[in-house]
């Protein structure tokens, strides 16, 4: 890890913001996050409800996964372990987090419970704790890092949920409903947000 | 039981992960604008997902159902751990690139998908077996992308130069950048259920 490139000034944070949830959209720019974003993107409801639930997990597993990165495995050299730490980190996070809202809030947990499980194995937040170990951030830049990152998923995936409950009236030729034509939709999303990319830089 | 070849054929072409479950679709997209990448990863997916459905398989009468979740991450993280060392030690310039979706390997839903629907009920022979067809039936269609969108985006394959370029090559920006991907995938996938793919499930 090299040192702090941003100072973690406010302005500074609003750029990492930013980039991370527009020019660097996580799930059209990398790619990550598309399982579950096609199988969960029919409706404006469950796309905002699974969307908000990454958010959270995102900023929160990018933090702790930071910490334990710069502590724990870079200063006795276990490098290696990162991704089976990472990937841990965010099982157990998810299914404490379950727990908590199950036993705190039944109303919250029945709407975003049946989306928790779903988080472990969603690619976007293990992506973003890959990526954010290749960043020169502190502590406050990775939350706020995790946090755009996640902001852009729920975007995307909100928005593209929007279309599909308008598609899914049509009539459409053989084959192309369901994942074909939500990989087109997203393709054209995708060249939208190609003019986001250099307004911002990291 | 069924036969080795039925469970193969099952596998790669007619439950195709790609285009019948629509699973695995992150790293499809990722690592598909070179060829070379596409192979290691290819490589990368095959092995963890075989490893990993045996273990898994073997393990199958001693996991506890409560936690059966996290002990099958713990296996996969495990096997993906490996091929991102080797791919590491072997070439270090595609690792550089494809180094993040190694490690997203363990969250693709193939591995865990199979882990949960195959590996779980079948015994070790079988689930080795499915391991490698439902690893295949990905590299198969990844393969294939990338055959596309490398020529039209860089005018190379395998990192060779086409022949008579002038004639016919203008290049194609855009399909080595992800709106591309999205389209092709799309789009393909459209051709192989609207025409290839028996019937089973629309």
């Amino acid at each position: 890890m090299e040192q702090v490139a941003h100072s973690p000034t406010f302005l500074g944070l609003v750029l990492i913001f930013v980039s991370a949830a527009f020019t660097d959209n996580i799930l059209l720019t990398r790619f990550l996050g598309m399982c579950s974003c096609l199988g969960v993107s029919k409706k404006v409801d469950t796309s905002m409800g699974l969307g908000a639930a990454v958010i959270f997990v995102t900023a929160c597993t990018a933090a702790i996964n930071f910490l334990i990165y710069k502590y724990l495995l870079l200063p006795f050299g276990l490098d290696y372990l990162r991704l089976i730490t990472f990937i841990i980190v965010i099982a157990a996070f998810t299914q404490l987090i379950e727990m908590i809202i199950d036993r705190s809030s039944p109303a919250l947990y029945n709407a975003l419970g049946i989306f928790l499980p779903l988080i472990t194995v969603n690619c976007a937040i293990l992506g973003i704790s890959i990526f954010m170990i290749s960043k020169p951030y502190g502590f406050i830049q990775t939350l706020v890092y995790g946090a755009g990152g996640g902001f852009g998923w729920f975007v995307a995936i909100t928005i593209i949920g929007g279309i599909r409950e308008k598609i899914n009236e049509e009539a459409l030729p053989r084959g192309l409903a369901g994942s074909p034509i939500t990989l087109i939709i997203i393709g054209i999303m995708a060249l939208a947000f190609i003019g986001f990319s250099g307004m911002v830089k990291i | 039981m069924a036969a080795p070849k039925t469970l193969f054929y099952d596998g790669f072409w007619k439950n195709n992960p790609i285009f019948v479950q629509v699973l695995g679709i992150c790293s499809t997209l990722a690592v598909t604008n070179l060829l070379a990448n596409t192979l290691f990863m290819c490589f990368g997916l095959v092995f963890s997902t075989a490893m990993s459905s045996l273990t898994i398989s073997l393990l199958r009468n001693y996991i506890p159902d409560r936690i059966r979740m996290i002990v099958q991450v713990l296996i996969i993280a495990t096997f993906v751990m490996m091929v991102d060392i080797l791919i590491k030690a072997t070439a270090p310039d595609i690792h550089r690139f494809i180094g993040p979706y190694v490690g997203l390997i363990i969250t693709n839903c193939i591995i865990m998908g199979r882990a949960e629907a195959f590996a779980m009920q079948n015994p070790p022979g079988a689930s080795f077996v499915d391991g490698i067809a439902m690893g295949l039936g990905y590299s198969m269609v990844l393969i294939f992308i990338a055959a596309i969108r490398e020529p039209l985006g860089f005018g190379t394959l395998l990192g060779c130069k086409l022949p008579a370029l002038h004639l016919w090559w203008h290049q194609w920006t855009i399909m080595v950048m992800a709106p591309g991907a999205f389209f092709m995938l799309g789009l393909l996938s459209w051709f192989a259920r609207a025409r290839l793919i028996p019937k089973g499930k629309g």
